[in-house]
């Protein structure tokens, strides 16, 4: 049976917008208002964050935010508890992403069995190698019918992206340039060689990409080169204005999508 | 057993490489190259004259005779604080600095607490005339204003880390993002044998030349090239790494790693990681590591600056767990009160780092003929402000 992420993926769509955001951000129960306001905006992939103090791979932004969610009361089995019964409100595709540590003082296979009991799709863990995925998790994955999704670079060299590829069942997140996540530079989105050289592989996955992706031009000169992009950094600075919570997802959602024809 | 770094850079279950993907290209260059270039007959040839006529190598070992018949063994000390910039630190930074070059970097970036290392590293960068970034906390900033000067002075730019604690962690992470930043000409050297592989075995093999001289200098000074004890003081843990490197292998020497309880193990206030640390990932290491139940990394406290570190090197969670190494953990009081003892008995002001070692010399049990070296890894120049404080010897 196919998984959400996969029937997403499948249909040929082009221009899928992923939105991530950290758990617990702003206000510690704002995580299913904030999933629920997404999908009705029309946003295809949503990646919830789990706060982590020492988050290496991102700015700012994001580690401003873990701050707040820990200090707020974030952890995984409260994320959890939140989580518990989301699947009689959406369907929408959700990937947990966050670092190893936390996972592995909830330990790994209990984490696992417990994010598919919820109907979670797929796990991002940037700092979990490649290596120790095939040797000690990728059965454990398959068992609880979870996607594990990997990140490649512009410096990821050809062969490991293939390698990546064979160990990937959903889709490659594509950092766009060597950076932690919030930069707003434009060198992200203009790296296209690298952008073309990956989508001339022939890969079995389909990329989206994700790192500096902010605004509509950003979001859309990504798609033109990978099947969406990810916005997280600018989201969650969407996130902290004034107004309702639902009213700033909202217009910042429409902010990124509006005028374009799907 | 074996105690050496295996080929997927573990030590038993600790060490590996937890990267992601965007510093994977350079822990992998380093981890393909490190080994080849460190055996270079002239990459040897320019360490050991750089380590001689310019670091000032090899540290005397200093037979400490008013603080044997104090401790009623044989202490000997082994003059780290001699080095130049004051530490074992700098033994570290021109091993890495010359790598860095022959990988064709740059732009060298570290982190530092206390300041040693970013002292040790500004240093090398002016003499190799290479740019130099250093992350500091903002707290460390403040609490070691002559470090920062010093850094200052010898034109390296000096980094807050405003994130997070603003303390050693958040420099490494900062100095970790800046890594992801600039992967093409950038190097980052690590301080400790922390980070992931090859950085813990990297750095230890660099700080080795310590117990290498140690045991050229026992056989003689005593007719013996092993020592009964040989104590160090941890917080990464690359000083103890080096005075400890060559007898890992030859269980009679008994290793003693000393690490800061800060004003005690049980009082919160601590940074004794194989007490209180759990298993975990901490900058790109499977080691021990103090953490919440739910794998937040908690701040630790040290009197000292250069042991306030929340994880501790692969190498000595290994020897932790094996008990290869016994680990012993030092107050700050304790700590003060053996930086006042060396002072009155030897002439010595050693650093608060080293004091803790210093300061376990009363818990070994050593017999009267039993041969102790003492890694006295830095020298207290930097800690005077505290000292004058603690003592009371400010104004007459």
């Amino acid at each position: 049976m196919a998984t959400r992420l996969q029937r997403l993926f499948g249909q040929n769509q082009q221009g899928l917008l992923s939105v991530y955001f950290t758990a617990g951000y702003p206000k510690l129960d704002d995580t299913v208002p904030i999933i629920l306001e997404l999908e009705k905006s029309g946003v295809d992939l949503i990646e919830v964050g789990m706060p982590f103090s020492d988050p290496l791979a991102d700015g700012p932004t994001i580690q401003q935010s873990s701050e707040v969610a820990i200090r707020n009361g974030m952890t995984i089995p409260k994320l959890f508890e939140q989580l518990q019964d989301i699947r009689q409100h959406t369907q929408i595709p959700l990937v947990l992403m966050g670092y190893l540590n936390p996972v592995m003082q909830y330990g790994v296979e209990r984490f696992l069995q417990k994010a598919s009991e919820i109907g979670i799709d797929g796990l991002i863990l940037p700092d979990l190698p490649l290596a120790d995925y095939v040797r000690e998790y990728k059965p454990l994955f398959e068992q609880y019918g979870l996607s594990n999704v990997f990140l490649v670079t512009p410096q990821t060299p050809e062969q490991r992206i293939r390698e990546i590829d064979s160990h990937s069942n959903s889709f490659i997140y594509m950092v766009s340039s060597a950076s932690v996540t919030g930069s707003t530079g434009s060198k992200g989105v203009s790296n296209t060689d690298y952008f073309q050289r990956v989508a001339g592989m022939g890969l079995r996955n389909p990329g989206i990409i994700g790192f500096g992706i902010h605004d509509r031009d950003t979001f859309t000169q990504a798609c033109t080169h990978a099947r969406g992009a990810i916005i997280g950094s600018a989201f969650i600075k969407a996130l902290a204005k004034e107004g309702s919570l639902q009213d700033n997802v909202r217009t910042f959602i429409q902010s990124i999508r509006e005028n374009e024809k799907v | 057993m074996k105690y050496t770094v295996d080929e997927n850079g573990f030590y038993g279950r600790f060490g590996g490489a937890y990267v992601p993907e965007m510093l994977y290209p350079n822990v992998e260059e380093l981890r393909q190259n490190y080994l080849k270039i460190m055996s270079a007959p002239d990459f040897q040839e320019e360490l050991q004259g750089l380590l001689r006529d310019y670091v000032g190598r090899p540290t005397p070992l200093y037979f400490a005779k008013r603080l044997s018949e104090k401790y009623n063994t044989q202490v000997y000390l082994k003059r780290e604080d001699l080095n130049h910039t004051g530490a074992h630190k700098i033994n570290n930074t021109v091993g890495q600095v010359l790598l860095a070059k022959r990988l064709g970097k740059t732009r060298i970036i570290a982190e530092t607490g206390a300041g040693q290392h970013g002292v040790a590293t500004a240093t090398v960068c002016a003499l190799m005339n290479l740019e130099c970034i250093v992350y500091m906390g903002e707290v460390d900033i403040k609490r070691q204003a002559p470090n920062v000067a010093r850094m200052k002075m010898l034109g390296a730019t000096v980094v807050p880390a405003t994130s997070g604690s603003r303390t050693l962690k958040d420099a490494t992470n900062e100095a970790i993002r800046d890594w992801i930043n600039n992967p093409e000409d950038t190097y980052y050297i690590i301080g400790s044998v922390v980070g992931p592989h090859p950085y813990p075995d990297m750095v230890a093999r660099f700080q080795s030349v310590i117990s290498e001289e140690m045991k050229a200098q026992l056989l003689e000074k005593t007719g013996q090239e092993n020592p009964d004890y040989v104590v160090a003081c941890v917080g990464g843990g690359s000083n103890a790494a080096g005075a400890f490197y060559h007898f890992l292998d030859t269980p009679e020497v008994k290793l003693v790693a000393v690490e800061a309880a800060g004003l005690g193990v049980d009082s919160g206030e601590s940074a004794a990681t194989s007490v209180l640390g759990k298993e975990g990932i901490i900058h790109g290491s499977r080691t021990l590591l103090m953490q919440t139940d739910d794998g937040q990394v908690t701040e630790p406290y040290s009197i000292s600056a250069g042991l306030d570190y929340p994880g501790v090197g692969p190498l000595h969670a290994h020897l932790h767990q094996s008990g290869r190494a016994r680990f012993e953990s030092i107050t700050d009081e304790e700590a003060l009160q053996a930086v006042l003892e060396l002072t009155r008995l030897e002439g010595i002001i050693p650093a608060l780092e080293s004091a803790h070692a210093l300061a376990a010399l009363g818990r070994i049990g050593a017999k009267p003929e039993d041969v102790v070296v003492v890694n006295l890894s830095g020298r207290g120049d930097k800690d005077l402000t505290t000292y004058l404080d603690r003592f009371g010897l400010h104004g007459n």
